[in-house]
């Protein structure tokens, strides 16, 4: 059977037998670097097209089918296009900043990268604070976002920075509740341990009603993290233009949008990763026969159906609900959301206590 | 030595993104209109500058914000220990969230969850 973790120590083997020790080290970074680069560049293709088809399919439309075989080459023509385009940098921006500015949205979107476990032993680094992690490193990207919004000198990008900024700060409680409540139950912050703890059934299954509850918060969440519609504020095209990038434009404004396509992977990641089991197959209590035909599909397909399927959910509500306004969203979050994911926290450690749990 | 591909992820990702940059450079030949380093406002001369007083809103959720961020790292030590310490510790986050609800309602009290 094909699996990635026997892959990557034929490549470490090959190597440390060829090359003396800090030349095949070297050569594992060259090969992280230039992997991760390449899952950047695919996920972004993949995922402008998947949006844009997805979009289609709701309207009962066509969408992109004239370059390539059913469209499926329109985001590489987009992405040719968009290299074409001169970035232009406004008057009156703030140049140091607005030039910054992309560059901090993309080094957070790859560091995220760093902890998710894609297969069985395939990951980055397996470090053991890896959720905590995260939810640190993806906190910074509000940074990058009220950087390049403020130092735009537009005031759409300003009222479009500060309201993602605003949305942000507010959601990242109620992700940051939701994980927690997943966490008492494995009782560890290792990725590559919760995803063991799901040997005989997702958590999402395990754990009754609130591990229900909080994953619904945590898709509403994340849905509102990754700036996406209905809470889509602060790039509101109908207000705003564009939101804080309305000034960006060419290959500063595709990183941007490359940056937010990856973002909405690493969050659909870890939602499948804490409550659907990550790599883990589909397994059923002690159900021998039926959890090894479930082994026999590779655990790469299992992490990247879950994760796509939680992507084509967020997909899913941009069609369906309405945009929110902005006290609406904020009254959301604080009036509802966190309330309840707090109730919702202290009733799974009734659970995780008690061992109600299978 | 796990944290070295933290360097090379951010080493990666300076490269993506400078290379893409420095490649529309070489297409691009681009030409030069005053007009076109204005800022984008309905297509009329922008008037006044963005950088100047701003909605208070923004400011007191920021406040609040920081209360409960702080308090959700707290927290992220005691979930991984909760099972090993039983019961005393849902009474233990039961008098916590208790004590953060009141300063929560505080806050509600006083309107600064109310959006001007």
């Amino acid at each position: 059977m094909f699996s990635l973790e026997s892959l990557t120590t034929l490549v470490q083997d090959w190597l440390n037998k060829t090359f003396p020790p800090a030349i095949a080290l070297l050569f594992e970074f060259v090969i992280v670097g230039v992997l991760a680069i390449a899952l950047f560049a695919a996920l972004g293709l993949v995922l402008v097209i998947m949006e844009r088809k997805v979009a289609a399919w709701i309207q009962i439309r066509l969408g992109p089918n004239r370059v390539g075989p059913k469209g499926m080459f329109q985001s590489a023509a987009d992405t040719v296009k968009l290299i074409m385009k001169e970035g232009l940098t406004p008057d009156g921006a703030d140049k140091f900043l607005f030039n910054l500015a992309p560059f901090i949205v993309m080094m957070v979107a790859m560091l995220v990268l760093a902890p998710i476990g894609f297969a069985k032993g395939f990951h980055i680094w397996d470090i053991n604070i890896g959720v905590l992690y995260v939810s640190a490193i993806s906190s910074v990207s509000v940074i990058g976002i009220l950087m390049a919004g403020w130092s735009s000198n537009n005031k759409y990008s300003l009222l479009g920075a500060m309201r993602s900024g605003a949305q942000m700060v507010s959601y990242e409680l109620s992700v940051g509740l939701s994980v927690l409540s997943i966490i008492v139950l494995t009782g560890s912050l290792n990725i590559n341990d919760i995803v063991l703890s799901q040997q005989n059934g997702w958590w999402l299954f395990k754990a009754h009603i609130p591990a229900i509850i909080s994953f619904v918060i945590f898709i509403i969440a994340v849905t509102a993290e990754t700036n996406r519609a209905p809470f889509d504020l602060s790039e509101a095209e109908s207000e705003l233009t564009a939101g804080f990038h309305t000034e960006y434009s060419g290959m500063k404004f595709a990183l941007f949008f490359l940056a937010e396509y990856i973002n909405i992977f690493i969050v659909c990641a870890i939602g499948a990763t804490l409550f659907l089991g990550g790599w883990m197959p589909f397994h059923i209590g002690n159900w021998e026969s039926f959890n090894h035909v479930m082994d026999y599909i590779p655990t790469f397909l299992w992490f990247f159906g879950k994760t796509f399927f939680l992507i084509f959910l967020i997909m899913w509500f941009r069609w369906t609900f309405p945009r929110l306004r902005v006290d609406q969203l904020l009254n959301l979050e604080w009036k509802y959301l966190l309330p309840i994911s707090m109730v919702n926290l202290i009733m799974m450690t009734l659970v995780a206590i008690k061992g109600w749990h299978f | 030595m796990g944290a070295a591909y933290l360097l090379v992820l951010i080493a990666a990702a300076i490269a993506f993104s400078a290379g893409g940059i420095a490649i529309a450079k070489i297409f691009v030949k681009g030409s030069t209109n005053p007009q076109k380093g204005q800022a984008y406002e309905c297509g009329i001369p922008a008037v006044g500058s963005p950088w100047n007083q701003f909605n208070v809103g923004y400011y007191l959720f920021a406040l609040i914000f920081l209360i409960f961020d702080v308090e959700l790292v707290f927290m992220y030590p005691w979930a991984v220990v909760v099972k090993q310490v039983g019961i005393t510790a849902l009474f233990e986050i039961i008098v916590f969230f208790f004590i953060l609800f009141m300063g929560f309602l505080y806050a509600h009290k006083k309107g600064a969850l109310k959006w001007i």
